[in-house]
């Protein structure tokens, strides 16, 4: 026990310090991620409720493919596709080789599996918008955008936040695939960790730790967030369900 | 059936071309000669991530019924460790579960001699009993939780009424409780498998040879990258494809007709 | 952590490095899982090990700017042809088979292929000592070739992405025995955790796959950095910091005949 103490010390010669820097960029990339999913899944939702027939059709492509093919899978297509393209693309261009960054590479990983999911969550929580109140703001002469801002967006949310909630954690727990393609997240921190030291069952229990810890935090965290854009909405639970 | 007109769609017929027109080039341009060297050993993948994801749905939801019974209407002891464990496995990654497992637990042997020479070590030697129990505790514990909701959504009434005519407590589980909650939680069980379907790569993680194994195989034999990875991303979607149809004529079969 | 930062940290990351008039940095991959003694990971998140040190003096004896970027090891040669790293210093073999698709330096080191198992085991290194055994190696790895060629009939081979995940399974029991890099291997053995295991001595050569000895991978035709690290592996040899390094590491040389 004092040994898997000293062993996870903050600073060297404990490796608590590298766990905790992983844990900071899974965090970051995973922010990333839910954020560029989260845009990704706006622009897909509208396109797959009001978008032309190919539009919809090549979505349905999308959210199909990424969610009936594995994670781990995408990420080594994406991740190798993504920077051939930005290579290619730059060279075209005339300009030189393209700098990606381990927690954008990631980011862009993610983000596109992220995206599909959130295409659905998205859309399924704009249709549970009463089309009454969609009316009410077209007969005020509001524009698309206005419309969105003002009354889409805000009355869809608390239909939307349990799904995003979820979408969340799997991004938090999707960073831990990143290890396979050698990002230094928290996943692949631990595995050095544990192979230098040869302490494998301490560091991966440390490691779940702190994944757990994300887990709850968040689950607290969009608990309040699921309040507060119910507000006004009393009754959502009985009519919902 | 609008099946077939909703494929004649003009839009349809061009951008089925065009995707027809894709493979061909693919099939042309791209390199597919390491294919029927490699035939034997994807078939065998194949076959294994099938057999993993057969077995670990199967223990996975077995072990769910007790797991959603015991937070749906346990006592507390029962009750309070059954949550503990599913918010562990969905507040942890698979990949670093499956490591604590394998790895973690392996790095403990060489202190426990006596481990050696008990009847389980043919077992614990090998990688798939690990990778079995891994999988089916994730499955358990994201399915467990639904099978919660399931239990105690079944209407009070109907088991009022089945007490009523003086039925045995088992036999109002065994025939009204159990039926009902997996019925409502069937349209789950399609979603869960195919996410399951998806997990099962991560074994080869741990010295496995399943489909996903077999196509990291072939890119590091020669060095071809997205060939391996295009025909092992349409193997998923193919099964995927399958289980979702299967799934579907599943429910379609069986009557639903509570409220 | 706000979203913004790791916005503006994606397009800072994203912006071309080309135009600008220095010297381009040359990015130098190093397989990502640890592989000691020559590169891993320490407690304070440096990379350390002989093969970094190589790679520093070479690099500085070359006036090269050297970026260590770590790159899984599965994917290091599809890194280099796709242009995400520049060189390959990372305990990697000259073979026949890998030449086909990447072009090596001159060797740096040379070291025989050696068999490691339990000292209680009578293991020898020959298809026939290994007869009914479980053997572990490396994923693509001049071992795990070798295994699939000789011992595939004698034995059931199991492929692993890191060394070290091999050397704890060897020390767990799982498996028999594992065939790997000599020197890798005298660092384990002589660890707490390799108490089990002795070296049961090398296999036998077959060049063809087994090398010729480890080389610079670059990409094709990219023959300006492969004569700059030719030069550099000269340089060092020559002034002896080579010898320096590997005297703070190893008991031997360990370049080779």
């Amino acid at each position: 026990m004092e040994q898997a103490l000293d062993l996870l010390a903050l600073s060297p010669p404990g490796w608590g310090g590298n766990l905790l820097r992983g844990l900071n960029h899974s965090l970051q990339i995973a922010f990333g991620a839910f954020g560029f999913g989260l845009l990704i899944g706006l622009l897909g939702a509208y396109g797959k409720l009001y978008g032309g027939p190919v539009t919809r059709d090549l979505l349905a492509v999308y959210t199909t493919v990424v969610r009936a093919v594995p994670e781990l899978v995408l990420i080594l297509i994406l991740y190798y596709v993504g920077s051939d393209l930005i290579n290619q693309a730059s060279e075209a261009l005339g300009g030189g080789r393209v700098e990606i960054s381990g927690v954008a590479a990631g980011i862009w990983v993610l983000g596109v599996v992220q995206g599909a999911y959130a295409t659905e969550i998205l859309r399924g929580a704009i249709k549970a918008v009463p089309s009454g109140q969609i009316e009410a703001a077209r007969a005020y002469g509001m524009s698309p955008v206005l419309m969105m801002r003002r009354v889409t967006i805000p009355a869809m949310m608390s239909f939307a936040i349990p799904g995003l909630a979820n979408l969340w954690l799997i991004a938090t727990k999707d960073t831990a695939l990143l290890a396979v393609v050698g990002f230094n997240e928290l996943t692949q921190e631990t595995r050095q960790a544990a192979s230098s030291t040869r302490a494998y069952f301490t560091f991966f229990l440390a490691a779940g730790v702190l994944y757990l810890m994300v887990s709850l935090a968040s689950g607290r965290i969009f608990g309040r967030i699921e309040k507060w854009a119910r507000k006004g909405q009393p009754s959502l639970r009985k009519a919902g369900a | 059936m609008s099946g077939l007109r909703d494929w004649l769609k003009p839009h349809r017929i061009v951008m089925i071309a065009l995707f027809v027109a894709l493979v061909v080039w693919c099939a042309f341009t791209l390199r597919w000669d390491w294919i029927p060297k490699y035939t034997p050993l994807a078939l065998q993948g194949i076959w294994r991530t099938l057999w993993i994801l057969a077995v670990t749905s199967v223990l996975g939801f077995v072990l769910a019924i007790p797991l959603g019974l015991a937070q749906a209407i346990g006592p507390w002891y029962l009750a309070y460790p059954a949550r503990v464990f599913c918010t562990v496995i969905r507040g942890t990654p698979l990949l670093l579960q499956l490591w604590l497992l394998y790895y973690g637990l392996g790095s403990l042997f060489p202190q426990y001699p006596w481990i050696r020479e008990s009847d389980l070590w043919p077992y614990l030697r090998q990688a798939w009993p690990y990778a079995v129990l891994g999988l089916t505790l994730s499955y358990a514990g994201y399915e467990g939780e639904v099978m919660r909701g399931a239990f105690a959504g079944v209407g009070k009434g109907q088991l009022e009424a089945a007490n009523a005519f003086g039925m045995p407590r088992f036999t109002v589980f065994r025939r009204i409780w159990l039926p009902q909650a997996i019925q409502s939680a069937l349209p789950t069980l399609g979603g869960e498998t195919i996410l399951q379907l998806k997990a099962t790569p991560l074994v080869a993680t741990i010295a496995i040879v399943d489909i996903y194994a077999v196509a990291a195989r072939v890119r590091q034999d020669t060095f071809i990258v997205y060939e391996p990875l295009i025909l092992l991303a349409a193997v998923y979607l193919a099964i995927a494809g399958i289980l979702a149809f299967a799934f579907k004529k599943l429910e379609e079969r069986v009557p639903v007709k509570t409220g | 952590m706000n979203f913004k930062t790791t916005i503006a940290a994606a397009i800072a990351a994203l912006t071309v490095t080309a135009g600008i008039a220095m010297a381009e940095p040359v990015k130098v991959g190093v397989a990502a899982e640890p592989y000691p003694p020559f590169s891993s990971l320490d407690a304070s998140g440096k990379w350390v090990g002989w093969e970094i040190d190589i790679m520093n003096a070479i690099c500085a004896a070359e006036s090269m700017d050297c970026v260590l970027t770590p790159v899984a090891w599965d994917g290091i040669i599809p890194s280099l042809t796709g242009k995400q790293i520049d060189a390959i210093m990372s305990s990697m073999s000259i073979t026949e088979e890998r030449s086909k698709t990447i072009d090596f330096s001159d060797k740096y080191y040379n070291t025989p292929a050696d068999i490691v198992a339990a000292k209680s085991s009578d293991i020898t290194p020959s298809p026939e000592g290994l007869k009914g055994k479980i053997i572990g190696v490396q994923a693509s790895t001049i071992h795990q070739a070798y295994a699939q060629k000789y011992f595939t009939d004698a034995a059931e081979i199991r492929v692993y992405q890191t060394q070290d995940e091999i050397n704890q399974d060897l020390a767990a029991g799982r498996i028999d025995a594992t065939l790997a890099d000599s020197i890798a291997l005298s660092d384990f053995v002589a660890s707490d955790a390799g108490a089990c295991c002795e070296d049961k001595g090398p296999v036998m050569d077959d060049p063809t796959i087994l090398g010729m000895g480890v080389g610079v991978g670059v990409r094709k035709g990219d023959d300006a950095l492969r004569e700059k690290f030719n030069a550099g592996i000269k340089a060092i040899r020559e002034n002896g910091e080579y010898d320096a390094i590997t005297k703070k590491y190893f008991k031997s040389d360990i370049y080779g005949s």
